[in-house]
């Protein structure tokens, strides 16, 4: 298992951050991102995920995160700044499941080996 | 050619103001089996008259391309909107063919239809560039928190456009559309049975509020 500081994330272009992410889950790595995706490299990570699935090799991915807060705060709002992503978790499709998930706490069970 | 272009945009918004015509495109989305294209049938049959948008099967991915119909007119809660539904694909992190040998789908059609679920996931995601508004479609009787549905709305808060979460299948005894409200409380939320239609008429005033 990754973690992954949001330091290190921080100074990382989108393609590069999907891009590591589906080279370490594709060999079989669980992934936490300390501080997650933005929605659209999100959405732009499961576009590729769908370029990179083969038969019997690679099945997809699963991806949790948690729903985005509410609103920004006042200060964010008055300096443009867009919500931070949240803390993700991202695993093999064959690897991880999501026994549970709220807006606080994401249960998953990771399978070990074949 | 600039202010030619800019000019003719305005005088196309003031237009539009005056005659009060609303036209949005609007994008169905949601996880496989969530009722998507049973709803998108029933909103082009009330509205247009058309029976023949789509194919619905309890196999997921059974909507492989996405579907458009243009100019779809709702009137409703005292207006009238014109709506092109995009009907998309199911949207999914994984997709594996031995899922759908267990719908009794041969392993080569399995394989085929794998193959054809990856690109109509990438299809759904191009649409969201390409779009006003975005009905949610949840099917009431499963878990809300997934990552299909965190994404769908984290992307539609993020691009500031509108979005109507749609909590199908209420015919069913397990359904549970609380569920559904207390995980996303920030947006609207209709529950109907587009199967059966009850609601519908809900949804309808929800569509010329939200999207109007």
């Amino acid at each position: 298992m990754d973690l992954i500081s949001g330091e290190k994330l921080e100074k990382m272009t989108s393609m590069e951050k999907i891009r590591l992410i589906l080279d370490k889950v594709k060999t079989g790595r669980i992934v936490v991102l300390e501080s997650g995706l933005t929605p659209d490299e999100e959405v732009r990570l499961i576009e590729m995920t769908m370029t990179e699935i083969r038969v019997d090799e690679f099945s997809g991915i699963e991806i949790e995160s948690y729903p985005s807060k509410k609103e920004g705060s006042f200060f964010d709002k008055i300096f443009g700044r867009s919500i931070k992503g949240r803390m993700t978790v991202i695993g093999p499709a064959n690897q991880i499941r999501t026994i549970e998930k709220d807006k606080y706490q994401i249960s998953t069970k990771v399978s070990v080996g074949d | 050619m600039g202010f030619i272009s800019s000019f003719k945009n305005s005088l196309g918004a003031w237009i539009k103001s005056i005659f009060k015509k609303k036209r949005a495109k609007i994008g169905i989305y949601g996880p496989p089996n969530a009722g998507k294209t049973t709803l998108a049938k029933r909103i082009v049959h009330d509205w247009s008259g058309d029976d023949d948008f789509g194919n619905v099967s309890h196999i997921p991915h059974e909507t492989r391309r996405a579907m458009r119909k243009e100019g779809v007119v709702i009137n409703a809660n005292g207006s009238s909107i014109e709506l092109d539904i995009v009907d998309t694909p199911g949207m999914a992190t994984k997709i594996d063919f031995k899922e759908f040998m267990a719908f009794g789908l041969s392993e080569a059609e399995s394989k085929k239809r794998a193959k054809e679920a990856t690109e109509g996931v990438i299809e759904a995601i191009k649409w969201l560039d390409d779009l006003d508004g975005v009905l949610l479609v949840m099917d009431s009787t499963e878990d809300p928190y997934t990552q299909v549905n965190v994404t769908v709305i984290g992307n539609m808060e993020a691009r500031k456009l509108p979005l109507l979460i749609v909590a199908n299948k209420m015919d069913l005894p397990n359904a549970s559309p609380d569920r559904i409200k207390a995980a996303f409380p920030q947006h609207a939320m209709v529950q109907i049975s587009a199967l059966e239609g009850s609601n519908i008429d809900d949804l309808y005033k929800a569509i010329a509020i939200n999207f109007g």
